[in-house]
């Protein structure tokens, strides 16, 4: 009986340490689930809490300037149809990855843009990770900051959503690693020199130290599946875009940091 | 970011005669190393900015030298003492020589 009590005691003390760092700062976590932020060093911390020091608002203020830019035949910019971002982008940011009304297809807020571009604005694509879009996804989803994670994960985004859980959780490379073995099975722990991280998305795009530039997403998806010697998909691959779904569904309610800064 | 340079500045308005305020830059730049090769093994020539140079009212008050081992997008932030109301004008210079330049008016009372 003593034993079994002195196990509870020591259970709860687990259970105590695994739900919450007692130094954390408020407004990166939601329950069990926590920002990358929390996993960052304080200087990091320190570069994303200033916008100034930010250097991902280099890519904000030319994304603002490509708002109200008319392109195309259609002599349109994205002003024309949807005025000030500030208010009618505000919370759109954080609903995506999101299934298109009209095709069916699930789209991410890159690919959202562009739809746009070539459509509305009959201007050519932003080409993947150019200074344009990543400015423009950066400058739309910044309008979200603050506000909860919430994608829609039934209804006809539920057949993407499985597709992307089957990619999170199957082993791949060279190392026969799976996202899940890092970022749930070991989050928290060392990884040689790394601390790894939840592996949540609410920052992205983020400007990584390491690239010293900004990067979406699907830029890091690419980096994590080398570092385990698999192949990476392309950038826009439908692999990817039901990944971006998936790991955006767990960290439902997580607040927007966009543009964050890690390491 | 390296077509279009863009410096930040942020600065106080207005300040008090003697008050120390801190000064904060950003610069959009690549700061290639020259130390890195492209797919075809070819050494990536160097271009950073190599010069800092802030005045106010025409009188240098603040320089620094850069390396190639400063990262991209460049950061420096130092402290003044406000003096005098003027212009903070601010100037980065490339090695490929031109100068990027920035001001900013302030009002010191």
């Amino acid at each position: 009986m003593r034993l079994c009590a002195i196990f509870l005691a020591c259970l709860a003390c687990v259970a105590l340490t695994a739900s919450a760092h007692a130094g954390d700062p408020p407004g990166h976590s939601a329950g069990a689930k926590k920002s990358g932020y929390l996993f960052a060093s304080p200087a990091t911390r320190e570069m994303q809490d200033d916008d100034f020091n930010n250097p991902a608002f280099l890519w904000v203020e030319k994304g603002e300037a490509l708002w109200s830019r008319a392109e195309g035949a259609a002599g349109k910019s994205c002003a024309s149809c949807h005025n000030d971002a500030k208010s009618s982008m505000r919370g759109v940011g954080a609903s995506y990855p999101k299934v298109d009304a009209k095709s069916g297809k699930l789209l991410d807020l890159e690919q959202r843009i562009n739809l746009c571009r070539t459509d509305h604005m009959q201007a050519t694509a932003l080409a993947w990770e150019s200074e344009g879009l990543l400015g423009l996804t950066t400058y739309v989803k910044l309008q979200s900051r603050g506000m909860p994670v919430n994608v829609q994960i039934d209804g006809p985004a539920k057949a993407y959503w499985e597709k992307g859980k089957a990619f999170y959780y199957a082993r791949r490379g060279q190392l026969g690693l799976a996202c899940a073995n890092c970022h749930e099975d070991n989050e928290g722990h060392m990884l040689r020199a790394d601390l790894l991280s939840q592996g949540q998305s609410n920052g992205f795009p983020t400007y990584r130290l390491e690239w010293q530039s900004l990067g979406s997403l699907q830029k890091r998806f690419q980096g994590c599946n080398s570092q385990v010697r698999a192949e990476p998909y392309p950038l826009g691959s439908e692999e990817y875009l039901a990944l971006e779904l998936f790991v955006a569904s767990r960290g439902q309610g997580l607040p927007i940091e966009t543009p964050s800064v890690r390491k | 970011m390296a077509e279009d340079v863009r410096p930040r500045l942020k600065i106080p308005a207005s300040a008090k005669k003697g008050e120390v305020i801190e000064i904060k830059t950003l610069v959009s730049h690549q700061m290639e190393s020259g130390q890195r090769k492209d797919k075809d093994g070819k050494v990536i020539p160097r271009k950073i900015i190599n010069k800092f140079v802030c005045t106010m009212n025409g009188k240098e008050v603040f320089r620094a030298d850069l390396e190639p081992a400063i990262a991209s997008n460049p950061f420096i932030s130092f402290f003044l003492k406000a003096e005098e109301s003027g212009t903070l004008a601010f100037a980065w210079t490339d090695d490929d020589g031109s100068v990027y330049r920035a001001e900013q008016k302030i009002t010191v009372t």
